[in-house]
């Protein structure tokens, strides 16, 4: 479901689902969590290919952003399709994550 | 004459179909003969609600067990629209669930806030044999 890239110390994950739900969630948290456990702690989640997020999508991601924050690291998100960014805007996680137009600026920011 | 759409669906307790229910929904949004509004917003915004009711069901009131069915009904009189969710257990009553805390944001407690948001009136009432929530909206 996803495609892992390791730009340097930061790692690009390119989610290719078209849609992140209850269904898939799981797996997008455990390959996180595997990247944490690794000593990853700079992650970027690419989610241009999905067209549809759920409550449970957001919750892998939210998971995600507190466990990179807990080590002193961030997870910033890039490539949101505009119904997908008026989610987080309803779910006020707009203000939670550093949101970037492309995986290059997502990347470039760190 | 006023538009009329029944659609009733019955589908294992299992996440692997709540895409399949997503799509039902937006394909509804995208047929509705007399819709004047944002019929792109309005396809995301019953993919949505459907996903998240159907997903507490599966994971709270039939307590993810793969034998049990969700049964799902959807329908559209005139310029209202009513998605009724059916369970086979003990209960999941989503209207006595809070809001979730903005400031310090958890990785659950979304969903029943997004079906608040995007919906008009939310109920939860026992049936005969399990739970139903029903979930109305004016188009």
């Amino acid at each position: 479901m996803v495609n892992i890239l390791e730009q340097g110390a930061v790692v690009l994950i390119e989610v290719k689902e078209e849609r992140l739900d209850a269904h898939n969630s799981g797996s997008l948290k455990t390959e996180m969590l595997s990247l944490f456990e690794d000593g990853k702690h700079d992650l970027v989640i690419d989610l241009k290919d999905v067209r549809f997020v759920d409550s449970s999508g957001l919750g892998s991601l939210v998971s995600g952003f507190k466990n990179a924050s807990a080590r002193n690291g961030n997870l910033k998100l890039c490539g949101l399709q505009p119904q997908v960014k008026s989610m987080f805007e309803l779910t006020r996680l707009h203000r939670v994550f550093e949101i970037f137009a492309s995986a290059d600026e997502a990347l470039a920011s760190f | 004459m006023g538009e009329k759409i029944e659609v009733d669906i019955k589908v294992p307790n299992q996440t692997r179909y709540l895409g399949l229910i997503g799509r039902i929904g937006e394909d509804i949004a995208r047929t509705m003969k007399r819709y004047t509004g944002n019929r792109d917003e309005l396809a995301y915004h019953l993919n949505l609600v459907l996903t998240e009711a159907m997903a507490n069901t599966i994971r709270h009131a039939n307590e993810d067990d793969p034998e049990k069915v969700v049964h799902i009904s959807i329908s559209i009189l005139n310029k209202n629209l009513s998605i009724k969710v059916y369970d086979q257990g003990q209960g999941f009553d989503i209207c006595a669930l809070g809001e979730p805390d903005f400031a310090s944001p958890e990785d659950h407690g979304r969903g029943v806030f997004i079906i608040r948001s995007l919906m008009d009136k939310v109920s939860y009432r026992k049936t005969r044999d399990g739970h139903v929530l029903e979930m109305v909206k004016k188009l």
